[in-house]
């Protein structure tokens, strides 16, 4: 759980987690966090009420191997669009794979309408609150290339 | 009798045996804003009105609620901010008063902007703290959150030079929700109730939020009472107690059952207010008729439930005064000591990720029910605490902590001999 930075000689990959801005929560994050660690990757985990600064300077500065947006107060898929801008808007992040997920509106899950506009958006991956987005999630990260950074 | 506060609405219902139960509504649209508390004066049980404020307010970023509300998308709560205060008196026109307090619940670190808006909206009543809205819910210095919290008391305390009676509720019994032991919860309410009075609040309750296991709740909230008694003599307060706020179950029977639990375990230990919760908790926001719905069954299992019953021993009141005193040691004035308790690690919060908090202590359910330490870090609890000496803790154990509740009333639910 140390909030050490990640040094990437080891396999398993880098990897960013944070909130968004307006998102206190913080069961998810400490969950994904172990999650991830125990599946042999290193995290940093930016923690609740991260600002688009912070979440795009953080990414900017470890230049992670995956950022994991994990967002639960509703107002995810607004905050999440905003973010996913400032992040490709930086070219050293214009091709990071950037995931998001959670429940991303007050409604409950928004189905593929608000996954389909977060993708265009920039994210490489949607996973809403639902039976089995933890599965779809693991499986995203078996696609990914482990270890592969200068 | 009620004297027209907030507090005094809570007491006179205490005098009579009756538990007033609120609700944690929060709408953007005014009008819908409106029919919600009108939805809770007219539900027919002793209630106290909500105004929840949404997630954008709470971080001061008022902007995004103009833009929002200009755009058209739905916010998670009630701008108060953003709003002119007379949109918030509309709101609350021959709603609000000496027998329908409405109290603002926030969750900010720098709540000034929101005291002053609810303040001149003609409201007198909020919750908080220094502490239990800093470390789980913000990236403010905890001394930063100190400053602001005994500047917004002030503006608060302020209303009683004008004949008015503010009330002031302490979060800090629902540090993360769950999985922080009770004698920490209890310590950081007493505490916050103590910072409330030191900036001249003369009315304030302090908050414990239901946990995993019916007995430590209850030996819980006869330590809170004990030490407030103690501490707080000589300023109104009441105890509020927390429906609980994790991970919910999500069967209308076990959401239904935990909710009656807590009506239960707050008349059983004299708690005088109740949040409560609904059966959507797991889903989404509720909707107005579902948390009618919520406030009646509570009043309901509460008119049923008798008060008093023993409580075994475990050593939770030991827990939190040693807590409480090794923290007021620390400097007469009380902002000052949360500050170096938190730099010590005497106040830590399991699994809080706050860029001040020490986070070196860990907390389990254990194999019985009931949440203990597994990692006390500098907490000044050294001879108190039995430690279950366990390393870190695993996803799937953290898993099986934070969904015990859930798993528990939800397999009762399915189980038509169990306690749903």
């Amino acid at each position: 759980m140390d909030l050490a930075e990640p040094t990437s000689a080891q396999p398993g990959l880098d990897i960013v987690v944070t909130s968004l801005a307006s998102d206190a929560h913080t069961w998810n994050l400490v969950y994904l966090q172990l999650v991830l660690e125990e599946l042999g990757h290193r995290v940093v985990n930016l923690g609740a009420c991260a600002p688009d600064d912070l979440i795009v300077t953080e990414c900017a500065r470890l230049g992670p191997d995956l950022v994991v947006v994990s967002s639960v107060n509703g107002h995810g898929f607004h905050e999440a669009k905003r973010v996913i801008a400032r992040l490709r808007a930086r070219p050293e992040l214009a091709a990071t794979p950037v995931v998001v997920g959670g429940k991303l509106g007050i409604d409950g899950p928004g189905g593929r309408r608000r996954a389909t506009a977060l993708t265009e958006a920039g994210f490489d991956g949607v996973f809403e609150d639902a039976a089995g987005s933890i599965a779809e999630f693991r499986s995203f990260l078996d696609r990914l290339p482990v270890g592969v950074r200068s | 009798m009620s004297d027209g506060s907030f507090g005094g609405f809570v007491a006179a219902a205490a005098a009579r045996g009756e538990l007033v139960v609120q609700p944690r509504m929060g709408i953007g649209d005014p009008a819908a804003m409106r029919a919600g508390l009108l939805a809770v004066r007219r539900a027919g049980v002793p209630a106290v009105g909500t105004l929840t404020l949404d997630s954008y307010t709470r971080v001061g970023d008022h902007a995004a609620v103009r833009a929002a509300l200009a755009a058209g998308d739905d916010l998670n709560g009630y701008p108060i901010v953003a709003y002119p205060p007379s949109t918030t008196r509309a709101v609350l026109a021959g709603l609000h008063g000496p027998d329908f307090p409405v109290q603002v619940r926030h969750g900010s670190a720098k709540p000034q902007d929101i005291v002053v808006a609810l303040l001149a909206a003609g409201l007198h009543a909020t919750e908080g703290g220094p502490l239990s809205y800093c470390l789980p819910y913000s990236r403010v210095p905890v001394a930063e959150a100190v400053r602001a919290w005994a500047e917004s008391c002030l503006l608060l305390a302020g209303l009683r030079e004008r004949g008015g009676r503010p009330h002031l509720e302490s979060f800090g019994g629902c540090m993360m929700g769950q999985l922080c032991p009770p004698g920490l919860l209890v310590a950081i309410s007493v505490l916050e109730g103590l910072f409330f009075r030191q900036h001249g609040l003369g009315s304030v309750s302090l908050s414990y939020a239901q946990q995993t296991h019916p007995e430590q709740d209850a030996e819980a909230v006869h330590a809170l009472r004990a030490l407030a008694a103690e501490h707080l003599s000589d300023v109104d307060w009441h105890v509020v107690l927390y429906t609980y706020m994790g991970v919910f179950p999500r069967t209308r029977h076990g959401a239904t059952a935990l909710l009656e639990r807590a009506a239960e375990l707050a008349v059983r230990t004299g708690a005088a207010r109740l949040i409560v919760k609904t059966v959507a908790e797991a889903h989404r926001i509720p909707t107005v008729d579902e948390n009618v719905a919520a406030l009646r069954i509570a009043s309901r299992a509460a008119a049923r439930a008798e008060p008093g019953g023993p409580v075994a021993d475990t050593g939770v009141l030991a827990e939190a005064r040693a807590i409480v005193e090794a923290v007021l040691d620390l400097s007469p004035d009380v902002g000052v000591a949360l500050v170096r308790a938190v730099e010590r690690g005497y106040l830590d919060v399991p699994y809080c990720l706050h860029p001040d908090n020490a986070g070196r202590t860990r907390a389990v359910v254990d194999p019985t029910g009931r949440l203990r330490w597994s990692r006390i870090g500098a907490l000044p609890l050294a001879g108190l605490v039995e430690t279950t000496g366990h390393a870190d803790t695993s996803a799937a154990e953290l898993l099986r902590s934070l969904s015990h509740v859930e798993r528990t009333f939800d397999d009762a639910a399915l189980d038509p001999t169990g306690i749903g």
